[in-house]
């Protein structure tokens, strides 16, 4: 049945997404609800909350206040403990409790800033979709409000200008020249990415690649650097949660915006060079056109078959193994002999998929538990919110590559490889969060000797 | 020590700055405004996921939003108990569409169906929202139990915002606890102690005075098995010690018969002798007679003064969560002279309300401090930055919270009593006081674990 679970986990949901987003960013968030919210967040999907001062608050509301409609208990609330902390903005997530009420969450946020003057957001989230939802609702707010106008200094089509100085360090930190493109990360947040590196491990890859970075949404990055994001060439999305942002992005600015993790030996470099190609062609483009192009024709990775074998063709995208690498050694296995099901979150769990398919020749499918908007997924991906979605498409699969809260579920034909996620597991398997974009040969070993097994165990027959 | 969020922000608060008040300047039973709410990362205490697994065998299954189900389904993972844990979603079309009792019932269903053993026993428990929707709750057990005539139901409720109006969900989930035993021959020589999370300590006043009655002696701790749990109701006195159990303890006692008797949690001698006397007498047996007394009371005594000996000065922190009388034992100890500086607790018992007055009117000094107030995300920032580290202890904590807010690894890692009762709850006290003080604790992983205690449900 729909909407049960009988032993696996639940992602964390569209409340603790805004309040996971905006963590690092000085503003003071509020969860409108009763109580348990803010311990669920802070105990598991809060990495950071022990070690940084971030304001995350609930706003405790009570029976008569929800029945009474007694907005301005919470409002007075805010206000007051705003003028004593001075957060950079204030933003409130619903919760159930609101959802039923029809709370006005633009109108309360309008009300706080105009007492505090400090600027204010309401996140209509419900505590019924999952992080990604939440996530990107919020990213897309700090890009509304919080993004400036390039400087008229900046060049081309939002170039950043790096001083001679600044091209020297790129030189020097990594072994190719500065390709002279800027980039902004979105959608990192520890509830996919954790806190064991791999959002500094993408930082490095780019500069490797010769991009500069100019800022990560929403770790590692103040709300200043965040405000020059209008800076940069293109935005790099790196989960479903950025997605949000780099709409707004490009409304407001016309930035194009590329989708992928860099992860594996191949794929990273096959993102790299389709973002050079793509981010001057369309500087080409702008340069002669006289129309706006659509937001999806800004879009570079998935559609362009990116993921399956380097290529822009985009028809090769809707097949999950018709496009494996030619060049990889071993036989490269059909649906029929068993495939990899990769469950998660859609963005990443697609760069992870495409490099099983690239680098191991083994067909993988994407099991996608969390919002994932349309376009991103292959025709033989699955949007799979619910246990019972999950199982029928685990038949018949080689691997399963999850968070070990899956287990439970995963046949025991298939060989399962655990891969921890905050959003799913919380902190319970943290110190066994891998870092993929660093070391993708550790998973894909476990994939090769599996591999390998079974091709002995056939010579043996 | 903090990391600054945002080095331009200037929002970190000096420690005249963090939310504090003189007690004698303190209001009954509120000291402090109630508004935006702060969550400590200290996480010893239990919530009603670790209750609800004391029923051996029992199977939960929670109906509620995504955002409400994220940390129980968690609590039951962390605590290795997910196979005894299971979920129903609700998603916006059940608020709109109104088939909120269809999605309980057949959502149980669904689940006890896929189970591979048949629990005896299924805590269903509902939320908000379906408080706020006025779902038929009645119908919707009524049928469960006509579907499944095996398997004891019983209603248990995930509603926070319901924590100001009638009975908390504390009280309420300890009151669930017992509401699947059956009704069965009263044996005159069983008695229960009922509604504590934690082992009552076999050395506690309570367990001496019981076993020294030759009473048989149940205590859903100990049980081992679903039938175990159910020899519980042949009790004929049931006892309660967690003021949060007193509700519970009357509807066992009216449901099935019997007598509950609620035990004082207390630190004051007189107190303690009168409510071990009204025990005495709901048990039927001899009170404690004077010279026990004065000896127990002259342990206590020994203990303090060693306590006090070894401690010196040292500031001492004590914290709500560590007993349910905070006052009542910050006031025992500054009588002995032990220097207990700072409080923390957001509003005060009604039972420690005689500790209060009296700390007014001898301690005024005392410092109450809140733990959900906002400008308590920067208290440990403030407590480590005083020029305070010449001492060998700087803080001495008594529970969990004041561990963290004051950053001190020197703890006495203790919550909801610990199973302390009496005169022993005086002198155990003090011996985890002068343990904390000499050796020092991880109290960063310690204060982070769920439920302290809570592996005795995994069985």
């Amino acid at each position: 049945m729909k909407q049960t679970a009988r032993i696996i986990s639940t992602y964390s949901a569209d409340v603790m997404g805004v309040c996971s987003a905006l963590f690092e960013l000085g503003g003071m968030t509020v969860m409108h609800d009763a109580s348990g919210c803010n311990s669920t967040y802070t105990t598991h999907d809060e990495p950071r909350w022990y070690d940084m001062d971030s304001m995350v608050y609930i706003s405790g509301i009570s029976e008569m206040e929800a029945i009474m409609g007694d907005d301005e208990k919470l409002i007075s609330d805010i206000v007051d403990a705003a003028e004593k902390l001075k957060p950079a903005f204030i933003a409130i997530a619903g919760t159930p409790i609101p959802t039923m009420t029809g709370f006005d969450f633009e109108a309360v946020a309008a009300v706080i800033e105009q007492r505090t003057g400090i600027p204010s957001f309401g996140f209509p989230t419900t505590g019924m979709n999952t992080y990604i939802h939440g996530a990107s609702m919020a990213l897309a707010g700090i890009a509304e409000r919080f993004v400036d106008e390039p400087d008229a200094d900046d060049t081309g089509n939002g170039t950043l200008q790096m001083s001679p100085r600044q091209i020297m360090s790129v030189v020097d930190s990594c072994c190719r020249k500065p390709n002279g493109i800027t980039v902004n990360i979105l959608g990192l947040t520890p509830l996919d990415f954790s806190i064991n590196g791999q959002d500094d491990s993408i930082v490095q890859w780019l500069e490797n690649e010769g991009f500069e970075v100019v800022s990560k949404w929403a770790m590692g990055s103040s709300l200043d650097e965040i405000g020059n994001s209008a800076k940069a060439d293109v935005n790099l999305v790196v989960s479903a949660a950025g997605l949000g942002a780099a709409k707004v992005l490009y409304e407001r600015f016309g930035m194009p915006y590329a989708i992928g993790v860099p992860i594996g030996n191949e794929l990273p470099g096959l993102l790299a060079d389709q973002i050079i190609i793509n981010v001057r062609k369309f500087r080409e483009m702008d340069a002669s056109a006289t129309e706006k192009a659509p937001f999806e024709a800004r879009e570079i990775g998935v559609d362009s078959g990116l993921f399956l074998d380097g290529s822009c063709s985009s028809s090769v995208s809707a097949n999950c193994s018709s496009s494996v690498s030619t060049n990889y050694s071993r036989n490269v296995s059909t649906y029929e002999e068993g495939f990899a099901a990769v469950i998660g979150e859609g963005v990443f769990s697609l760069s992870l998929a495409s490099s099983i398919e690239m680098e191991c020749g083994i067909p993988a499918k994407v099991l996608c538990a969390t919002e994932c908007p349309e376009g991103i997924l292959r025709e033989c991906d699955r949007l799979t919110p619910d246990e019972d979605d999950i199982i029928p498409e685990l038949e018949g699969a080689a691997y399963v590559i999850a968070d070990p809260l899956y287990k439970p579920i995963v046949p025991e034909s298939a060989k399962f490889i655990p891969l921890p996620s905050e959003a799913f597991s919380g902190r319970l398997y943290r110190d066994d969060i891998p870092n993929l974009i660093e070391d993708f040969d550790q998973l894909s070993d476990q994939l090769a000797d599996q591999l390998s097994d079974q091709i002995s165990g056939f010579g043996q027959i | 020590m903090l990391k600054k969020v945002n080095e331009k922000q200037n929002t970190r608060l000096s420690a005249d700055e963090i939310p504090h008040v003189r007690i004698a300047d303190a209001n009954f039973p509120a000291p402090f405004r109630s508004g935006l709410e702060y969550s400590s990362p200290a996480r010893g205490t239990w919530n009603i996921v670790h209750t609800g697994m004391l029923i051996p065998e029992a199977h939960e299954i929670f109906v509620c939003a995504a955002g409400c189900l994220r940390g129980v389904v968690l609590t039951a993972a962390e605590m290795g108990a997910q196979d005894r844990f299971s979920t129903v979603a609700v998603r916006e079309n059940n608020l709109l569409d109104g088939d909120m009792e269809d999605l309980v019932i057949e959502g149980v269903t669904d689940i006890i169906n896929k189970l591979p053993k048949r629990p005896p026993a299924v805590l269903v428990y509902t939320s908000c929202v379906h408080h706020f929707t006025g779902v038929d709750l009645d119908m919707i057990y009524a049928t469960l139990r006509s579907r499944f005539p095996d398997i004891d139901f019983t209603d248990c409720y995930m509603n926070p915002i319901m924590r100001k109006s009638g009975l908390t969900p504390d009280q309420l989930m300890r009151s669930r606890l017992y509401m699947l035993l059956h009704e069965r021959e009263k044996d005159p020589n069983a008695v229960a102690i009922i509604g504590n999370d934690l082992p009552t300590d076999e050395d506690s006043d309570l367990m001496r005075v019981l076993k020294g009655a030759g009473l048989k002696v149940h205590e859903i701790t100990s049980c081992k098995n679903y039938a175990e749990y159910q020899e519980m109701a042949e009790s004929s006195v049931y006892m309660s010690y967690n003021p949060d159990a007193a509700p519970g303890g009357d509807m066992l006692a009216e449901r099935l018969g019997g007598t509950h008797y609620a035990l004082r949690f207390s630190f004051d001698y007189d107190e303690i002798d009168g409510t071990f006397a009204g025990l005495a007498g709901a048990l039927g047996i001899e009170p404690r007679g004077k010279e026990e007394i004065a000896s127990l009371r002259a342990e206590c005594e020994k203990e303090l003064a060693e306590t006090k000996k070894l401690i010196g000065d040292t500031p001492v922190s004590i914290d709500y969560t560590f007993c349910p009388r905070p006052l009542g034992l910050a006031r025992l100890l500054l009588d002995h002279g032990i220097n207990v500086t700072k409080v923390y607790v957001d509003g005060i018992p009604g039972a420690d309300r005689p500790a209060f007055d009296s700390l007014r009117k001898d301690h005024p000094e005392l410092l109450l401090y809140p733990t959900v107030h906002p400008g308590m995300r920067f208290a440990r920032t403030a407590n480590v930055s005083e020029d305070d580290t010449a001492r060998k202890v700087r803080m001495l904590a008594i529970g969990q919270k004041a561990a963290a807010f004051e950053e001190t690894d020197h703890f006495v890692n203790v919550v909801e009593g610990g199973g302390m009762t009496g005169y022993e709850a005086v002198t155990r006290t003090c011996r985890l006081m002068r343990e904390a003080f000499l050796e020092k604790k991880e109290m960063r992983e310690l204060v982070q674990v769920k439920g302290l205690g809570c592996e005795i449900c995994v069985r």
